[in-house]
């Protein structure tokens, strides 16, 4: 097993979770990375997504939305636009959401608004599913 | 001289500014204690951010353009005042409004604004200032997502070529009794100070998706950011200036009440000894 990482992670509202783990994967643009100690350094954009970290061989969740992270030297740092822990969702909001994104969708229109209902539907999904509630 | 029931109704009225005083002197305390807490909170952040695209751009060298970093743009120039929503806040609002009326005044090109606040909204209105947007009610606490609305419209008001450069004026928050109304060139975008050659930047960073693509999505974040941080340290500042505010008035009305119940007991000692002497003379008057 390699070394550890040291994760921190912050929105720009606040500092949302620190903690050492030995395996982070996290939601990229071009998909889930995963990564180990003694990882390059490494620059990233993120999408909405779940963010998984093994800490003391249990895994824990948490779902972000879109921002990005940087690695460096076993330090990783998550600045995600919004990132909530699975104790932390409304979980009646998000569904209020999913639906009304889902409605956008299906009701058509232009590009940017389904765009955009697309986005907000993803990020209403991530919460649920860490929430355990999908 | 007034009479005791005079004095007394005063010293009643008096009384209750003070417990109004008060009250608004506490609220604005907690509210203090939760902004300065937001503020901290949202430091890290900051900090990390502007790391982070120091390294990116460093790493990239002179080819990094994007629109928010051009200079020499068409239109004017705009500036962003930000003031309270509510007055009752000691000299907040009108400090921040006469440092950007001395702006426009001593300005020989025409100026854009765009107001935060329904105090500076108001003044700027009635000064017939060339307000190009506003945000008012904004509520209580600042909010992240209000920052993003701000400064999406003044990079928009920027990348259309309608503002050449766009200011931030705003109150920074320094402590509870430091308050300093200062002026921040939020765009366009000043390159990173020169420093960027320092440790770790020839090391070899894995962009994902590209380093372009990250500029292009850390620059906005920066800006938001940046009016996020200037709504915060606003915000605090008027929660700090309201309680000093409520303070002193809390304080003068104490002083009023010491005051006005010297001259109550005053009025009413002599009442009294008017009505001794009556009740003597009388005495006297009987037995003669």
């Amino acid at each position: 097993m390699g070394k550890e990482i040291q994760l921190e992670v912050v929105t720009p509202e606040r500092s949302v979770l620190k903690a050492t783990a030995d395996y982070v994967s996290v939601p990229t643009v071009d998909g889930d990375y995963g990564i180990l100690g003694d990882h390059a350094p490494m620059v990233g954009l993120m999408k909405a997504g779940v963010l998984h970290y093994r800490s003391g061989g249990k895994v824990e969740v948490l779902a972000v939305a879109g921002g990005f992270f940087e690695v460096m030297d076993n330090r990783m740092l998550v600045l995600g636009d919004e990132a909530e822990l699975p104790g932390e969702v409304d979980v009646a909001a998000a569904m209020e959401e999913q639906k009304r994104a889902r409605e956008i969708i299906e009701a058509g229109g232009d590009q940017e608004t389904v765009a955009r209902a697309r986005q907000a539907l993803e990020k209403a999904m991530t919460r649920l599913k860490i929430a355990g509630k999908a | 001289m007034a009479s005791a029931r005079d004095i007394k109704r005063r010293i009643r009225s008096v009384q209750n500014s003070k417990k109004i005083t008060k009250a608004m002197e506490m609220v604005s305390a907690a509210k203090l204690r939760k902004s300065q807490e937001r503020t901290v909170a949202a430091r890290p952040y900051a900090q990390r951010l502007a790391e982070a695209l120091r390294e990116v751009a460093a790493h990239q060298g002179d080819d990094v353009t994007h629109p928010l970093l051009a200079k020499a743009r068409t239109g004017r120039t705009v500036y962003c005042v930000i003031t309270a929503d509510r007055g009752l806040a000691g000299p907040y609002n009108g400090n921040i409004i006469r440092l950007m009326n001395g702006i426009l005044r001593e300005a020989d090109e025409p100026i854009g604004l765009v107001v935060v606040g329904r105090k500076g909204n108001d003044f700027f209105k009635r000064r017939g200032a060339d307000i190009i947007g506003s945000f008012l009610n904004l509520g209580e606490e600042a909010r992240f997502s209000n920052a993003e609305e701000i400064a999406e419209a003044l990079m928009g008001l920027f990348v259309e070529g309608k503002a050449k450069e766009v200011k931030l004026v705003y109150t920074e928050f320094v402590s509870a009794v430091s308050l300093r109304p200062k002026v921040l060139d939020l765009l366009p975008v000043a390159p990173q100070g020169g420093s960027g050659e320092s440790g770790g930047v020839n090391r070899s960073y894995i962009h994902i998706p590209s380093a372009k693509r990250i500029i292009e999505e850390l620059l906005p974040k920066l800006v938001k950011n940046q009016v996020y941080q200037a709504l915060l340290e606003s915000k605090a500042s008027e929660h700090a200036a309201r309680m000093t505010a409520m303070r002193s008035a809390s304080d003068n009305a104490q002083g009023l009440i010491e005051d006005l119940t010297l001259q109550y007991n005053r009025a009413r000692q002599a009442g009294i000894t008017t009505e001794i002497l009556e009740v003597v003379g009388g005495a006297a008057a009987l037995n003669g």
